[in-house]
């Protein structure tokens, strides 16, 4: 394959000749999308001619697309020609110049959090010089990784170093044409991260974004790609309980995971994007496609969630269980406060023999909050022997909010075992009192009832990941019991 | 310690209590027995903050504090603990979470320092062996799964090691067999002290041979219908309540 030899400087020379004329300097190009823009992004990035091609494709699949409609959310539609689809890597100039400017309900939250003081600035978007020690933290990590043999770095990155595996795997999970907002990423993504770890690799840490960007901004199209080879393992995690500071509306971002034979991934997201305020003005709109395929035998995929932030959240991370006696597994706690609204779930499909997955959703709805459980399970006809387990948990705090529960299933085998669990319960009164009644504040009561109704999802987490989650429940929860 | 004075309150807004006095002096144990639907685990909740309940009359003194002004919880970091009738489950949250929260709550609102987990452990496992439930019980979800002897023994547990100064036992005797009966007098007997005070609601005389009462109070209909000592128990064992309810329809 030409592209897996080409080298940054012969792709650089190629730039021009597609016929720009755009100014190939300027910092951000004017807002909307064309497939001028897209060759803007792609000539900025010095990306190889397939990657280009791969977004032409997609942009024009998405022009024929139109938004999902299905799903229990509502907001006024998006202006898509008034969105700025490539920005340079901000000047800190743009920002708050000190933590002095910040909004005070924001460093509260920090705290509450308990968020080193030196890295709260750089979450807010302060200019900050001094260098974290996370971020050398990571270089260090870094470099035992590459001993292993192991690729952990942006995607930019991965396309320029390792395109040829890029090229293999990019859309071969979640394809260009998927749905809308998949369709838009493909196009115009602008950067993410890329792991890859080689045959019979455990990776010794767990691999965090967190370190990333708090180095860099990956913009509102994240694009990321996990590739483990036979018989290795690898945990990832993704977000981190701060809520941070973005312009950007929509946020619109793909994963896709590869599980070869015998090789497992584990994909753990704390969310906790701009929720808007208590009016519900203002606020992210998440809509992820996250989808995994377990292509060998004895493959495992593990998504993780816990989803607090963002305004809307639309959101299936999903499995394609190929490879026979494939796992797939999805443990979710989506909370929605004030007038957030989730749509939230995943999709199971099982086509190897004996193949399982189990799915646990937690729904917390308080305020004004919707939230909704959406999953599919389906068991195409070669799947023998393919077995679910579905347990759906939702709990209302309050009067003012919903939970709605869809579930679809579809199964083209008869030998499949099929389980599935779906309950509502309001947080009591009579529990609360009984807290009370040992002395425990009726906030600390409800963050207790909500952990206790969480647990089974928080068990999944890496510890530390936990602790925060847990904490970021309590900060979410602030208010909502009188 | 607790003086109650004509005190009233209903609940839906049908009148439940209807007038109580009821004085409780440091290191004494009253005992409240009474019919079905009498209003004893009203009395009980009022004292302990339920919200359901509206006090529409009267007053409690409580250590010299105006105890209906006090939240809940304020009240159980004021030494008032209520062993319920019907201990509540909450799933998820392990019991050892649970009672290391609660006893933290407490130190904390009395100045002193928190216990960590290990300290906790080492305590808690003392306090399990006077309540012979073994160690499985602070894994599980609190209440959750635990049959009715075994959540009354969970709530003598937080009384043992939440060290109330005003104790009230709602029916902790009812639906346990005679070993578990003996367990609860004990840890009753066992925390018995001139500053600590019990109030012990009961159906049965039988607790009653076991947790010894300074005086016996029969509530009926909203109000105490009479006190006496620990023969009074006795005597309503023998008779009932009817002859009771003659000499109050007599009297009034
Ligand atoms: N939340 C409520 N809503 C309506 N009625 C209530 C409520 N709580 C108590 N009551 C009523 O108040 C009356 C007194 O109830 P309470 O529970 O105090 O009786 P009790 O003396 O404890 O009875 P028992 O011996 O059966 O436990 C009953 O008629 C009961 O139905
Ligand atoms: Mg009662």
């Amino acid at each position: 394959m030409t592209t897996s030899t080409q080298t940054i400087e012969q792709l650089a020379g190629k730039e021009y000749q597609y016929g720009f004329v755009t100014d190939i300097e300027q910092e951000t190009v004017p807002p909307g999308l064309s497939e001028e823009v897209i060759r803007l992004i792609s000539a900025k990035k010095q990306e190889p001619e397939f990657m280009l091609e791969w977004r032409l494709k997609a942009y024009r699949h998405w022009l024929s697309m139109t938004t999902p409609e299905w799903a229990n959310v509502h907001y006024p539609p998006i202006d898509y020609q008034n969105i700025v689809y490539y920005a340079a890597p901000k000047s800190k100039a743009d920002g708050p110049k000190s933590l002095d400017e910040v909004d005070p309900e924001l460093l509260r939250t920090y705290e509450k959090l308990g968020i080193p003081l030196q890295e709260r600035a750089a979450l807010a978007g302060v200019a900050v010089d001094a260098v974290f020690d996370s971020v050398s933290v990571a270089t260090t990590f870094k470099d035992k990784l590459g001993a292993m043999g192991i690729i952990f770095c942006s995607f930019s990155e991965a396309v320029r170093e390792h395109p040829e595996l890029v090229r293999k795997y990019l859309g071969s999970v979640v394809p260009t044409g998927d749905n809308f907002y998949a369709a838009l990423n493909s196009a115009v993504f602008t950067d993410g991260s890329f792991v890859y770890v080689p045959k019979g690799v455990r990776c010794p840490m767990e691999l965090s974004t967190y370190f990333r960007i708090n180095a860099k901004n990956s913009g509102q199209f994240e694009r990321t790609l996990i590739i483990a080879e036979a018989g290795s393992y690898v945990s990832y995690l993704e977000g981190c309980t701060a809520p941070m500071r973005d312009e950007n509306q929509l946020h619109a971002a793909v994963v896709e995971l590869i599980a070869h034979d015998d090789a497992t991934i584990k994909y753990s997201t704390v969310q906790n994007w701009y929720p808007g305020d208590k009016e519900g003005k203002g606020g992210i709109y998440n809509f992820v496609t996250k989808r995994g395929r377990c292509e060998g035998r004895n493959s495992k995929i593990s998504w993780t969630q816990v989803e607090t932030g963002s305004a809307i959240t639309w959101k299936y991370p999903g499995c394609i269980l190929k490879g026979d006696n494939s796992v797939g597994e999805f443990y979710s706690v989506a909370l929605t406060n004030n007038y957030q609204q989730a749509d939230t779930g995943t999709k199971m499909i099982h086509i190897g023999k004996n193949t399982k997955s189990t799915i646990v959703s937690k729904g917390i709805s308080a305020g004004h909050g919707q939230n909704t459980y959406r999953g599919a399970v389906k068991i195409l006809s070669g799947a023998d022997g393919a077995r679910n387990y579905s347990q759906c948990d939702s709990l209302l705090i309050g009067e003012d909010c919903g939970a709605h529960t869809f579930p679809y299933i579809d199964v083209q085998n008869p030998t499949a075992r099929m389980e599935h669990e779906a309950s509502t319960s309001k947080i009591g009164e009579d529990q609360i009192f009984y807290c009370n009644q040992r002395g425990i504040a009726t906030e600390d009561a409800v963050s207790m009832i909500v952990n206790g109704f969480c647990k089974e999802v928080f068990r999944e987490l890496p510890m530390e990941f936990a602790v925060e989650a847990q904490k970021l429940l309590e900060v979410s929860l602030e208010g909502s019991v009188g | 310690m607790l003086e109650i004075t004509s005190l009233q309150a209903r609940v839906e807004g049908k009148a439940i209590l209807k007038g109580i006095d009821l004085t409780v002096r440091p290191g004494e144990v009253h005992a409240i027995m009474g019919p079905n639907g009498s209003g004893k685990s009203t009395l009980a909740g009022v004292l302990a903050g339920r919200e359901e309940y509206e006090v529409t009359g009267g007053a409690v003194r409580y250590l010299a504090q105006d105890l209906l002004e006090l939240a809940p919880e304020e009240r159980a970091r004021a030494g008032l603990l209520l062993a319920f009738q019907y201990p509540v489950e909450i799933p998820g949250v392990s019991n050892v979470y649970f009672l290391k929260a609660a006893l933290n709550a407490l130190r904390k609102h009395r100045g002193e320092g928190e216990l960590d987990a290990v300290e906790f452990l080492a305590l808690v496992r003392g306090q399990l062996k006077t309540v012979q439930m073994d160690e499985s019980f602070l894994r599980r979800s609190v209440n959750e799964g635990f049959s009715g002897g075994e959540k009354k023994r969970n709530e003598i547990l937080q009384m043992a090691l939440l060290e109330p100064r005003l104790a009230i036992l709602d029916e902790t005797d009812s639906g346990l067999d005679i070993d578990a009966l003996k367990i609860v007098a004990d840890g009753v007997n066992g925390l018995r002290s001139p500053e600590r005070s019990f109030l012990v609601i009961t159906h049965y005389q039988r607790l009653l041979d076991y947790i010894v009462p300074d005086f016996v109070h029969v509530l009926m209909n909203g109000r105490i219908v009479r006190s006496g000592g620990r023969e009074l128990a006795l005597e309503l064992e023998e008779k009932g309540y009817g002859w009771l309810e003659a000499e109050v329809t007599v009297g009034a």
